[in-house]
């Protein structure tokens, strides 16, 4: 159900169960060399509660949509590709929130740590409870991406809160294992230069956080919104020009030592 | 600067000096290459003047309508053109196959009717000389139709047998032409007046003929001589200096596109051999990087400048103007160093150096052993240019045998000075399905090709029953391909000798005749939806099929599914088998392609409406590949479907395009090299046999395609070969640009 040009909230716990080998997947991508290091295997899950005004794949937020893959067919389709992973790439497990499915992906990347695959997680950080725990204890590399670090602008441009985004990234970095955080570059939406400056602030001294990734804010899902029937609200916003993302990565530099344009 | 009175400096000894073996000169001396790019060189200013030159009269060439000038009056021969010089003061490297830049010249052997016409259409006219000649004499053309019967020409002009060499030169042929450098003339003519008296005892067939041709040789080599001495060159005895193992190289290379315009003319594998002599000038202090570089780079600008006359059809088939002058490079030797020199680097280096061009088509042979510094600036120059194409080493090592080759045409291995090919164009195996769905009638004509063909009667196609008919149609197109072949090249050696050529390869050497198949793709997808969907065959009144209508999804070729996958293989498996069944002209091993070239728009445009739900007309996708827009899982199950296929079944090659945007390949320049890299070890690990690559945003080919006038340079990779945008008409531009370009969202 749609409202204000936006999909309804939905419940999400059937995502989660625990007995499922199944999993929720809108697409997969064979040569992935925008989401983690190295080439990789996308799989992109169905299902998140962010309502992001810019969101590329609004077609994966509902979490009744996608087909379903039973993780050793997910395996096996890792396993065909492996030799294009090389010493650095692997699956990437991005979305729609993956967290969302969280206990069913902790069987997939047990399994892909069986066959010598990495594992990346890509997420918003929309929870975190012991389930959650336990997959990125199996998460080679957690992606986490921040949207905005006032709660009042994230809320406006997800529809919810970022509280948990950072208990994510308290939680990873008390267990030592690496991340790199991901901002989508929005002009006029995430560009505040003092949210940019609090950001790095409250992330300088994280020690986990090896790499900083800005995604400049790109149009290329409108089309998708429309044929679902919501309303694209960010027609006007065009996409960062050169001089905004060098000064968002400049900015950024100030903070950390491994900044990317992605 | 010739320094004629040097010493040849010692050089490690061995089989090469007793009898005619480059290969073991090359394995004994060469200096194997394990670094970076850092110490090329730019171009040297006369290098530059020089080039400017040449853009100028291809500018000119361009705007008179693709041909620069025609001479009409002569037959254009080893001796038959003085010498021709761009500028006489800067040339390091001398040579051009008539007295003028861009001139081109006369072969009419392989037909003289196909001459004429490619004059005429530049609005001249053959001198009446020449057209006298073929009064008493006989061409390619003439004497293989004098032989064919009508179930050929009703084949060929039916479209199932295309693009048969049967009116032009075949081409294909390497000569080995750095035994030029290493022997010189004399040495090399000693040695075939051995292999001619070793012909006697009773003259059968074979032999009388073997005398014949090895006469002919014998011929061409004084010829060269000739050649070369109007050059103010002494080629009767080997070069001494790497200036000199260059030239002569290439006068060797120039004899041969003086004498033959064959389709595809490849230089072989030049780039190591000539290494050798560069290190050791380098070493002695003789010449600097500088001037090495400044060899190579003239030598390519002359094999960019070699043209050929021909026929705007042929144009339009082929696309552009090509000319095939493939170099192989890289490669691992059996006993386990590698090929690569920096000489490998030098000839990379000339896309810079002179900018991205497809000519020489640079075909690097790629072995998951090459040097990491090797691998990274070929995945940069890829990156840079779009120039190179790759194939794997590795596999055609181990399934041919050896590791001295160069690369005829686009993607056939050819052992070099050992083995010849004899080419075989290609049957349109979309045709071949429609006529077993039309109880053996051409799709479009309705005329009767095949006998015994049973009607199928349902609204919906039954596999079986298609299986079983399209197997009885294989075998038949089968046996009329290869009766054809033999025509073709037993006339071709009969009328149009490549006497030049062979001059430089050993006296009965072994063949290949390299038939090839266009559509398989369209197969696989075709055989696949009639056996995971439905299909319904909408017939007109006449009962042939007009159109399908496929009901339910199906497996498609490129999403590395296996269901559809292996229907690909076992056909090419099967109709492999069918053509090895043939006994072929001068005993040639028989081999098949998968490849299209640029032809697949062509081939498409003459095919009516297939049962995978491709329209009548539309375009095949090139070679190997997936049919446009059907691969849906990203490139690597794409790439997955292809190296699939099985190189055993088809070892004239596997040719398959990928085109992508530098984007997809990675966020930076650092991740991108890594990521190609990575690719290329991946699908040659998983057995793929040749790889294209285009690495090309999609604006560059939207705007290349409003504005050519800007774009002179940009070349773009098609299925085995690179051809410059701008010279591709416009339904193939759009084609490429439609072409899946596998970006992601
Ligand atoms: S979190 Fe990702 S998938 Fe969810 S709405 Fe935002 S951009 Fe879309």
């Amino acid at each position: 159900m749609i409202k204000d040009g936006l999909l309804v909230a939905q419940k999400v716990e059937q995502l989660n169960s625990e007995a499922s080998n199944r999993l929720r997947v809108h697409s997969i991508e064979t040569f992935g060399t925008h989401d983690g290091p190295g080439i990789r295997m996308v799989v992109f899950v169905q299902g998140c509660q962010f309502r992001c005004l810019y969101c590329a794949n609004p077609d994966t937020m509902d979490v009744k949509g996608g087909h379903f893959l039973e993780i050793e067919e997910l395996v096996e389709r890792a396993i065909k590709q492996r030799s294009y992973f090389g010493k650095k790439g692997g699956v990437t497990v991005s979305g729609g929130e993956p967290l969302l499915q969280r206990s069913i992906l902790k069987k997939l990347f047990n399994r892909l740590h069986e066959e010598g695959v990495n594992t990346v997680l890509d997420s918003n950080g929309r929870l975190i409870d012991q389930q959650a725990k336990d997959l990125l204890e199996v998460t080679d590399l957690l992606m986490l991406d921040v949207k905005h670090f006032n709660n009042e602008w994230h809320k406006k441009l997800t529809g919810l809160s970022n509280v948990n985004t950072f208990k994510v990234a308290e939680h990873r970095e008390s267990t030592g294992k690496p991340m790199w955080l991901r901002y989508v570059l929005v002009p006029g939406w995430s560009d505040q230069e003092e949210h940019l400056h609090e950001l790095g602030n409250h992330f300088k001294d994280y020690k986990t956080i090896e790499r900083v990734e800005i995604l400049p804010y790109h149009q290329l899902g409108v089309h998708k919104w429309e044929a679902l029937g919501m309303e694209y609200k960010l027609k006007d916003v065009s996409p960062p020009d050169a001089q905004k993302v060098e000064k968002t990565a400049s900015i950024f530099m100030s903070y950390f030592k491994d900044v990317r344009v992605n | 600067m010739l320094n004629l009175s040097r010493e040849v400096l010692a050089l490690r000894e061995g089989d090469w000096n007793k009898r005619i073996d480059v290969r073991d000169f090359v394995t004994l001396n060469v200096t194997p290459y394990y670094g970076d790019a850092s110490f090329l060189a730019g171009a040297t200013e006369r290098t530059k003047q020089l080039w400017q030159i040449c853009i100028a009269a291809m500018k000119e060439e361009r705007e008179r309508n693709g041909c620069r000038a025609i001479d009409t009056e002569t037959i254009s021969g080893i001796t038959s053109h003085g010498p021709g010089y761009i500028n006489k003061e800067l040339e390091v490297i001398m040579g051009l196959q008539t007295d003028e830049l861009l001139k081109r010249a006369m072969k009419p052997f392989g037909g003289i009717r196909v001459v004429e016409g490619a004059v005429a259409e530049k609005g001249q006219q053959v001198t009446q000389r020449v057209k006298e000649i073929f009064d008493y004499t006989k061409d390619h053309n003439n004497a293989v139709f004098a032989a064919y019967d009508e179930e050929i020409r009703n084949y060929r002009s039916q479209g199932i047998l295309t693009g048969l060499p049967d009116n032009y030169a075949r081409g294909r042929i390497i000569g080995d032409y750095r035994r030029l450098a290493l022997y010189g003339i004399d040495r090399l003519i000693e040695a075939k007046e051995e292999d001619k008296r070793l012909v006697d005892g009773e003259m059968t067939e074979h032999k009388i003929r073997l005398r014949e041709e090895i006469t002919d040789q014998i011929i061409a080599l004084k010829d060269i001589r000739k050649m070369g001495s109007m050059y103010g060159l002494d080629l009767s005895r080997p070069a001494q200096n790497a200036r000199e193992a260059v030239q002569w190289v290439y006068m060797a290379y120039l004899a041969a596109v003086k004498e033959q315009d064959g389709a595809a003319m490849s230089l072989g594998n030049v780039s190591s051999f000539l290494d050798v002599y560069i290190e050791r000038d380098l070493a002695e202090g003789f010449i600097t990087e500088e001037e090495a570089q400044e060899f190579i780079d003239q030598f390519v600008m002359k094999l960019r400048m070699v043209r050929h006359l021909r026929p705007e059809a042929y144009d339009e088939i082929f696309g552009g103007d090509p000319t095939w002058v493939t170099e192989a490079i890289g490669g691992q030797f059996a006993d386990g160093r590698t090929k690569v020199t920096k000489t490998s680097f030098r000839f990379l280096q000339t896309l810079y150096n002179l900018g991205p061009s497809p000519e020489p088509n640079l075909t690097v042979l790629w072995s998951q052993d090459l040097p990491e510094g090797f691998k990274e600036f070929c995945a940069q120059v890829s990156i840079d240019t779009s120039s190179i194409q790759y194939e794997n080493d590795d596999l055609m090592r181990l399934v041919r045998g050896s590791d001295d080759y160069g690369i005829a045409c686009c993607v056939s291995y050819q052992e070099l000075g050992k083995r010849i090919q004899f080419f075989g164009a290609r049957v349109n195996l979309p045709k071949t399905l429609l006529m077993a769905l039309n109880e053996g009638r051409e799709e479009n004509a309705g005329a009767k090709l095949l006998e015994n063909i049973p009607s199928l009667e349902g609204e919906y196609l039954n596999y079986e029953e298609v299986m079983t008919n399209f197997k009885k149609s294989m075998v038949e197109v089968a046996r009329v391909y290869s009766k054809t072949m033999n025509i073709i090249h037993y006339m071709h050696d009969k009328y149009y000798y490549e006497k030049a050529q062979l001059a430089f390869v050993d006296s009965d050497p072994g063949i290949d005749m390299a038939y090839g198949i266009a559509g398989i793709s369209i197969i696989a997808d075709s055989l696949s939806a009639i056996k995971y969907g439905k299909v319904k065959a909408i017939r007109n009144e006449k009962g042939l099929t007009v159109d399908f209508k496929v009901e339910g999804d199906y497996p498609k070729f490129g999403n590395d599914d296996e269901r559809v996958d292996s229907i690909a293989r076992e056909i090419t498996k099967f109709f492999s088998e069918e053509l090895a069944k043939h006994k072929c002209y001068k005993n040639a091993f028989s081999t098949l392609s998968l490849l299209t070239i640029t032809s697949n728009v062509m081939y498409g445009k003459k095919t009516g409406a297939t049962p995978d739900g491709r329209k009548a007309g539309e375009a095949f996708a090139p070679g190997a590949n997936p049919m446009h827009g059907r691969d849906e899982h990203g490139a690597i199950a794409s790439l997955n479907s292809v190296a699939k296929l099985d190189y055993r079944d088809a070892q004239d090659g596997i040719s398959n395009t990928f085109s992508i945007v530098p984007k997809s390949l990675g966020s930076d320049r650092e991740d991108q090299t890594d990521n190609l890299v990575g690719l290329l070890d991946a699908y040659f690990r998983l057995n793929g046999h040749h790889l294209n690559v285009n690495v090309l945003n999609r604006e560059t080919l939207m705007d290349a395609y409003e504005h050519p006038e800007n774009y002179p340079q940009l070349t773009i990779r098609v299925s085995g070969y690179a051809v410059n945008f701008i010279r591709l008409s416009k339904a193939h531009q759009l084609e490429v640009i439609a072409r899946t370009f596998h970006e992601r969202m």
